[in-house]
């Protein structure tokens, strides 16, 4: 019955930061790796379109462990979505408040439907928010050399002042934006 | 191939399943995040670190090992103003499409098939900033 429960509920950080926080000895002990997820983006453009760029010309196959955990990552998501029902996020009433100013009303998904569709990709906001947004994700990552957990976990980890100072720029880029710029993108 | 690296893909599940039910892929628990709304996101980051750190100090104390008996290696990173730049640049892509590259994995896991568009275009983002990286500083 408790584990029943436990499994529908959504996780308290206390239960899933630690676990997220495991996968760094994980990885380290099934196979010698550094937990980071951005990288995977390089291999599939160096597999699939290296066009002769430097940047792709290396053995990526050496690091194909990345892709199948990035796949385990996306059949983690199907399983938990279609076998663990997880009920609407419930999130603090300022936001649902503003968030009802653009329209946004519906929080059954974890990824707003009213924002994130098929449909809304042809409209200016949806096209800026998933191929622009997408894009700086992409385009940031690389540039920084890692993401949140490439920097901000495995990174802070093992205590590099570098990722520090990413981990930094992540969060001033994140709260300049989501407080200054994306009003204006949800207006749209 | 496939027989070593499916141990990779068992951690990608359950690190898949810890994403869904903590909510740390849903937009709407990142707006929290940058509006200082809410504890959650910040308690997930912080004790990951915490659980992180210890455990990588456990793996240098007692010099464990992988489980095929390797060294374990830690590389160090190497700062340069891409650090900045670029974490500025991906600061305003994760508050406008509330995810990182993880998270993008995990939503077309629960459906949200609209999402492999975002994915493509961080493909295609990694792969301009690979084509012009030359010329960018550093």
């Amino acid at each position: 019955m408790f584990m029943r429960s436990f499994l529908e509920q959504p996780w308290p950080w206390y239960v899933a930061g630690p676990l997220v926080g495991l996968t760094v000895p994980a990885l380290l002990l099934l196979g010698n790796k550094s937990f980071g997820i951005s990288s995977s983006l390089r291999h599939v453009c160096a597999a699939c379109i290296p066009a002769k760029i430097p940047f792709f010309q290396y053995d990526w196959k050496k690091e194909i462990w990345n892709l199948f955990f990035v796949a385990g990552i996306l059949m983690g998501g199907f399983i938990t979505y279609y076998f663990m029902h997880p009920g609407p996020v419930v999130v603090n009433p300022a936001l649902v408040n503003e968030l009802s100013g653009y329209g946004i009303h519906d929080y059954h998904s974890l990824v707003p439907t009213e924002l994130f569709n098929w449909s809304a990709l042809f409209t200016l906001r949806g096209a800026l928010m998933m191929i622009g947004g997408g894009f700086l994700v992409g385009f940031g990552t690389r540039y920084a050399g890692g993401c949140t957990s490439g920097h901000t976990i495995m990174g802070l980890s093992t205590l590099q002042w570098p990722s520090l100072v990413a981990t930094i720029c992540f969060m001033v880029g994140g709260f300049v934006t989501a407080n200054l710029i994306l009003p204006y993108i949800l207006k749209l | 191939m496939l027989y070593r690296n499916v141990k990779f893909l068992i951690v990608g599940i359950l690190f898949g399943i810890v994403f869904i039910k903590s909510e740390v892929i849903s937009w709407f628990r990142i707006q929290e995040m940058f509006r200082l709304q809410s504890f959650h996101m910040y308690g997930i980051i912080g004790s990951a670190i915490f659980v992180g750190m210890i455990s990588v100090f456990i793996i240098k104390k007692f010099k464990i090992k992988t489980i095929s008996g390797e060294d374990i290696h830690f590389h160090t990173k190497i700062f340069n103003k891409g650090q900045v730049y670029g974490g500025l640049i991906f600061g305003v892509g994760w508050a406008i499409t509330g995810a990182c590259p993880g998270p993008l994995f995990a939503q077309i896991g629960t459906g949200a098939t609209v999402i492999i568009v975002p994915l493509l275009s961080a493909i295609l983002g990694t792969w301009v900033y690979g084509k012009f990286r030359e010329s960018l500083t550093h």
